[in-house]
């Protein structure tokens, strides 16, 4: 070894591949990570290991029958990928819903999207190192929500509740008073979550000011949903571009200041009390009648395109559909919220050190299932 | 002259702590796997023994007869070598803790250096395992594990000296007996010195929220991610032997050890030394983890500072 040598230690950054499997990498995701030591020089994100090319299997089914397809693409919230399809149905065959329907859908999507940020919540926090104890807790309150889906259409995970014109089956009484008492039970526990995390100093340290994205970068890079407000832009498609009975209800929409991991974790948690509102609201106002518009299972539309978006938990959903002479969609495109979040990340991440990347991509909580689709 | 006698004495001894050690490490694997089921509202195991008692008992016999794998490319010598170097010094700590009057194995008269010493070795096992291992996962985990001992060992060993100037001695007996009616934790340069040395001990022993060398979430199983078998057993052994030893050495260094009315003094030994462990337990089960860097700066911009603060102030009041 010369002289030139022992006086700068020649070092080099090193490889490493961060999935696809791996416990926090929210599925089947894999980074290809460049350290520099623990520091972040580079991350390449590559997706592809979900795939199930759900838009061609589209084009060879009915309309109805893609509907037990949308719930396996963002599984954790399947009621509000059914609402998603069956709304850009209805909007390209001009069908027109009950009140009662509408009602069921708001209080159904809203129950789901509690479900859905949980999990959210929770496993932000295991990412973040607080064992498993949050994501047991969120866990806990989610299994209510299940219960009730499991009563409404037989299903836990996957639901296919929602229906061209309407939706499965009507709330029994028993559900109703369900409904009312998760939201009563609910609500402490909200504030629970505040004490055991939000505030907790370890926490702070370690989500704020961590991945950090700024309001023009989050709009340049169409980020949609709690990632969106958090980062202080006010948009959700239920106020600004109301559907179902959304309108009618009083909720207001929670943003955050700075765009950091805290603040996407901050919406979430305002938003389940947002949408506890919402329920309870719609719960007391449900209007009587049916609860699905008698329509044939067949449905061939005229040739047309139609969009239509909808405020999911992880932003907004959209579908695009190109329909031609027969039963079958011609195409039909998704537009995935998850997949927008994660294109950020690489940006978001380098600097960092290791264990921030997986703060950072816990905040998006992005889902394998709707980005591979 | 080591007479034959001696050598018996030797072999009962050891035999008793070794067994006392097997015994300790299932109970608190059994006991944190119960306490983490309660904070979570769940049981936890119920279905071996009463309340799933024999569950540790289950698991070892699963763990021996497991196949024990080497990675391709694994640094043989130093991957074999990497537990035992983890665990025994832990074994090794037992010899100078004070369960009771005369319930020692040897009382040195360096009792509180010895420990310290013993502390500094474990950290070189990790540290062989995750270089042994040729995992990246398992590298950083053992770079971090070095990085982390090596800085919190600087509060741990001043708040023990702290213990140590007070007893004017570093036989752990007479720290014991120097407490005689009042406990070190009633004075508050010593409470100071506790709250120091509990959390520079569970970053010395890797437990949340300073458990980064085996961060779940970003590094899989830090450095025994490719440890299975048996030698991960030794791992884990060796993690809960030294969670009772810190919590022993805190019991006997700041809550007057063994000492207590009417009941025998290893059952007093034993009572603060579970209660500590059940402390560190809860804190385990609530909190995150930092991250690498932020651990760094609480040890030498907080922790260090504040120790060598108590020791001038210790100093102070004892030749006042």
């Amino acid at each position: 070894m010369d002289a030139t040598q022992t006086k700068d230690i020649y070092t080099e950054e090193f490889l490493i591949n961060m999935g696809p499997q791996h416990p926090s990498t929210h599925g089947v995701l894999s980074l290809e990570l460049t350290l520099d030591g623990e520091t972040i020089v580079e991350c390449t994100p590559h997706i592809g290991y979900l795939h199930r090319s759900m838009e061609k299997i589209a084009e060879n089914r009915t309309y109805t029958q893609f509907i037990p397809f949308t719930d396996r693409l963002d599984y954790v919230a399947s009621m509000n990928n059914n609402l998603g399809y069956v709304m850009v149905v209805e909007k390209l065959l001009k069908l027109e819903i009950s009140e009662r329907a509408k009602y069921i859908r708001v209080i159904i999507a809203e129950l789901n999207r509690i479900a859905s940020h949980l999990i959210a919540i929770g496993t932000f926090a295991q990412d973040l190192g607080a064992f498993a104890t949050p994501l047991f807790y969120c866990f806990r309150e989610r299994e209510k929500i299940v219960e009730i889906f499991d009563q409404l259409c037989g299903n836990r995970l996957t639901y296919n509740y929602m229906r061209i014109g309407g939706v499965l089956t009507d709330f029994s009484r028993d559900i109703e008073e369900k409904i009312k008492k998760f939201i009563k039970y609910m609500r402490p526990k909200v504030d629970d979550y505040d004490w055991l995390l939000t505030y907790n100093a370890i926490f702070l340290a370690r989500s704020k000011h961590i991945g950090v994205l700024s309001k023009e970068m989050a709009v340049n890079y169409s980020i949609t949903g709690p990632n969106l407000r958090a980062s202080g832009v006010k948009w959700d498609l239920r106020k600004d571009e109301p559907y179902l009975a959304y309108d009618k209800f009083e909720f207001d929409v929670p943003v955050g200041k700075n765009g950091d991991a805290w603040d996407r974790y901050k919406v979430r948690i305002e938003e389940i009390r947002q949408s506890l509102r919402i329920i309870e609201q719609a719960i007391e106002a449900l209007p009587q009648g049916d609860v699905a518009v008698k329509v044939g299972r067949i449905h061939k539309p005229s040739p047309s395109e139609t969009y239509f978006r909808t405020e999911n938990p992880r932003g907004e959903l959209g579908f695009y559909i190109v329909s031609d002479d027969s039963v079958y969609p011609y195409r039909l495109k998704i537009r995935s919220p998850s997949f927008s979040n994660l294109a950020v990340l690489p940006e978001l991440v380098r600097g960092l050190k290791v264990a921030d990347i997986v703060c950072v991509l816990g905040s998006f909580d992005i889902l394998m299932g709707e980005i591979d689709r | 002259m080591l007479s034959i006698l001696d050598i018996i004495w030797v072999l009962v001894i050891g035999i008793i702590v070794l067994g006392f050690i097997a015994v300790s490490a299932m109970f608190l694997i059994w006991w944190e796997r119960k306490v983490s089921a309660h904070i979570q509202s769940r049981y936890g195991p119920m279905r071996v023994g009463w309340h799933g008692v024999l569950q540790s008992v289950a698991d070892a016999v699963k763990l021996l007869l497991k196949e024990n794998i080497v990675p391709a490319g694994a640094d043989k010598l130093v991957w074999w070598l990497a537990p035992f170097i983890v665990v025994v010094p832990s074994v090794m700590a037992f010899v100078v803790i004070p369960f009771g009057k005369n319930l020692i194995v040897k009382d040195l008269n360096v009792g509180a250096l010895y420990l310290m010493a013993l502390s500094s070795v474990c950290v070189i096992g990790i540290f062989m395992a995750g270089w042994g291992s040729n995992n990246k996962y398992s590298l950083i985990g053992g770079m971090r594990s070095a990085a982390q001992i090596i800085s919190y060992e600087i509060p741990l060993i001043l708040s023990m000296i702290i213990v140590s100037m007070q007893a004017s001695s570093l036989s752990m007996q007479k720290i014991v007996a120097a407490q005689a009616g009042y406990w070190n934790i009633l004075h508050p340069n010593m409470a100071l010195a506790f709250i120091v040395y509990i959390i520079s001990a569970t970053a010395e022993v890797n437990r949340v929220p300073f458990d980064i060398p085996e961060a779940e979430s970003e590094l899989v199983a830090g450095f025994h991610t490719e440890y299975s078998g048996m030698k991960f057993a030794m791992f884990f052994i060796g993690e809960y032997t030294n969670l009772f030893i810190i919590s022993a050495i805190a019991a006997t260094l700041f809550f007057g050890g063994w000492q207590g009315p009417v009941l025998p003094g290893a059952v007093w030994f034993l009572i603060k030394t579970y209660g500590i462990v059940f402390v560190l337990m809860w804190v385990r089960w609530t909190f995150p983890r930092l991250r690498v860097d932020q651990l760094m700066g609480f040890a030498w911009k907080v922790l260090t500072p504040v120790s060598f603060f108590n020791l001038a102030v210790t100093g102070w009041l004892l030749l006042k």
